[in-house]
C-alpha cells in the first residue's frame, strides 16, 4: 500500500511504510486553481509517483 | 469457587504445533497452568472443567468454540471463567480474548485472561475484559496467574479494580471520575517541572503507540498487477448506501467502477465532517484518481485497476475502529487477488 496524503507527519507516526505527498487535504489529489488539463497533469504526476513507491523498497517517502 | 480454564493445545498439552489442528476437548479437573491457578486462587478455588482446543482448530470455528464454551461453563455451575495466560501466542490471545467476552457478557460472571501487550487480541478485547499483562516469558506463569487470580477474586467479590498499573491489567480505555486534590492547572505545573529537572513524572494522558507495521515486498511488475484505490475521504455514491458516519464511522463501503473511466461530481456525495468537502464534490477524481489510473491501465503502465473502489470516513476514530476497519479491508482486497492499493487521505 501507498498512502497518498497532505499530511505526511501523521501517516509516517501511525507506520505508513510508503507515503507520497499529496496536494492539499480538500483535494490531495488535485487543485482547483488549476486549469483541467493542468490539474489532470499535477493528478497523473502524483499517482505515478505512488506507483513508483510501490515498485520501490519501502522505507522513504517519494515527493 | 468453580473455575472453568480455557487452553490451547500446547499449555493443555495435547502437542505443540502439530496438534494446533484439534478439536475442543473437555477435562473434569485442572490441567497444567490450571493446577497452579487453584493454588493461587486458595482455599476453596478448585478448576471444575478444563477445556483445551487448538489455536488453529479455534480460529478457523471461533463461533462453535464459543458456544461450545458457554455451553460447558453454564453446565459446570462456574463462578469464574479464565482462559490462558497466552503471553504472545496470537490465535490463542484471540481466542481467550473472545471467548472471555462472551462468558462476561452472556453468563455473566467475572472472566479473565492474560497476554502480551503484543498479542493482536489484546487490540480486539481489551476494552471488553480484564487482560493481565503477562510479558512474553512463559516462565513469569505463576506471577502472571497471582495477578490475574487477585482480579477475579476482586471481581467476585464485587470489589473496585484499581488502576492498570497498580493490578497489572493492560489499559481498557475506560475514563472514570474521581476527586484530586490538585486542579489540572497545579498537576501540569509539576509535571514541567518534573520534566524540566530531568525528573520522572506520569503523564496523564499516555500517547497511543503504534507498532511498526513490516513493509510489504515492491510490485515487481506494476504492468501486470491489480491496484485498487482506498480512501479515507468518505467518498460515496449518492445516497450513502452504506450509511458510512461523517464522523467516527464504524463501517466500510466498497463501490463498483467497472467500465467507469471518469467520476461525475452528480453521482457520488462525500459523508466526511473533517474538511471542506466542495472541491471532491466538484470533481470525486480529486480523492478517487480513477481518471488518470484508467489511461495508465489503457497504457498497461498498471495491470488492472480493481473493479470496485472502498470508502471509508477518517474522523475522529477510536484507534480500535480504525485497526478492525484497515484489517477487514485488507482481507476483503486480499480475497479478491488486489496486489496492490493506493490509498488517499485526507
Amino acid at each position: 500500500m501507498c498512502q497518498v496524503t497532505s499530511v505526511v507527519p501523521v501517516a509516517k507516526m501511525v507506520g505508513s511504510n510508503r507515503v507520497v505527498q499529496g496536494q492539499g487535504i480538500v483535494h490531495v489529489l488535485g487543485n482547483a486553481d488549476l486549469p483541467p488539463e493542468e490539474e489532470k497533469e499535477l493528478r497523473r504526476k502524483t499517482v505515478l509517483q505512488a506507483l513508483e513507491a510501490l515498485k520501490s523498497e519501502a522505507g522513504g517517502s517519494q515527493g | 469457587m468453580r473455575v472453568v480454564h480455557y487452553l490451547n493445545q500446547f499449555f493443555g498439552g495435547l502437542g505443540g504445533e502439530e496438534e494446533a489442528g484439534a478439536a475442543p476437548q473437555i477435562k473434569d479437573g485442572a490441567v497444567g497452568p490450571g493446577r497452579l491457578l487453584e493454588q493461587v486462587l486458595g482455599e476453596g478455588a478448585q478448576v471444575v472443567r478444563t477445556i483445551i482446543c487448538g489455536d488453529n482448530y479455534a480460529a478457523e470455528n471461533l463461533d462453535e468454540l464459543t458456544e461450545l464454551i458457554l455451553r460447558e461453563t453454564a453446565e459446570a455451575d462456574a463462578e469464574l471463567f479464565v482462559a490462558g495466560p497466552c503471553f504472545e501466542a496470537g490465535r490463542y490471545g484471540v481466542a481467550s480474548g473472545a471467548v472471555c467476552s462472551a462468558v462476561a457478557a452472556e453468563l455473566d460472571i467475572p472472566s479473565v485472561t492474560g497476554m502480551a501487550l503484543e498479542n493482536p487480541g489484546v487490540d480486539l478485547y481489551r476494552q471488553d475484559i480484564f487482560i493481565v499483562d503477562s510479558g512474553q516469558n512463559a516462565s513469569a506463569m505463576r506471577d502472571v496467574l497471582e495477578k490475574m487470580a487477585a482480579i477475579a477474586l476482586k471481581l467476585d467479590r464485587g470489589e473496585e479494580i484499581g488502576l492498570p498499573a497498580e493490578e497489572g491489567y493492560i489499559a481498557r480505555g475506560i475514563l472514570r471520575d474521581a476527586f484530586v486534590e490538585q486542579s489540572a492547572a497545579e498537576r501540569l505545573v509539576e509535571m514541567l517541572f518534573a520534566k524540566t529537572a530531568g525528573e520522572s513524572f506520569e503523564s496523564e494522558l499516555p500517547a497511543p503507540t503504534f507498532t511498526p507495521t513490516p513493509a510489504p515486498p515492491p510490485v515487481l511488475d506494476m504492468s501486470k498487477a491489480k491496484v485498487a484505490i482506498v480512501t479515507d475521504g468518505g467518498l460515496v455514491p449518492k445516497g450513502n448506501p452504506d450509511n458510512i458516519s461523517a464522523y467516527a464511522a464504524t463501517n466500510w463501503g466498497s463501490y463498483d467502477i467497472s467500465g467507469v473511466s471518469d467520476l461525475k461530481g452528480e453521482d457520488y456525495e462525500i459523508s466526511h465532517r473533517g474538511y471542506d468537502t466542495r472541491y471532491v464534490e466538484q470533481d470525486p477524481d480529486r480523492l478517487v484518481p480513477l481518471d488518470v489510473l484508467r489511461e495508465l491501465e489503457q497504457d498497461n503502465v498498471v495491470g488492472e485497476i480493481h473493479n470496485q473502489f472502498i470508502a471509508t470516513s477518517g474522523l475522529a476514530n477510536p484507534l480500535a475502529t480504525s485497526r478492525r476497519l484497515g484489517r477487514e479491508i485488507a482481507q476483503n482486497l486480499k480475497d479478491q487477488g488486489v496486489d496492490a492499493v493506493i490509498l488517499t487521505s485526507t
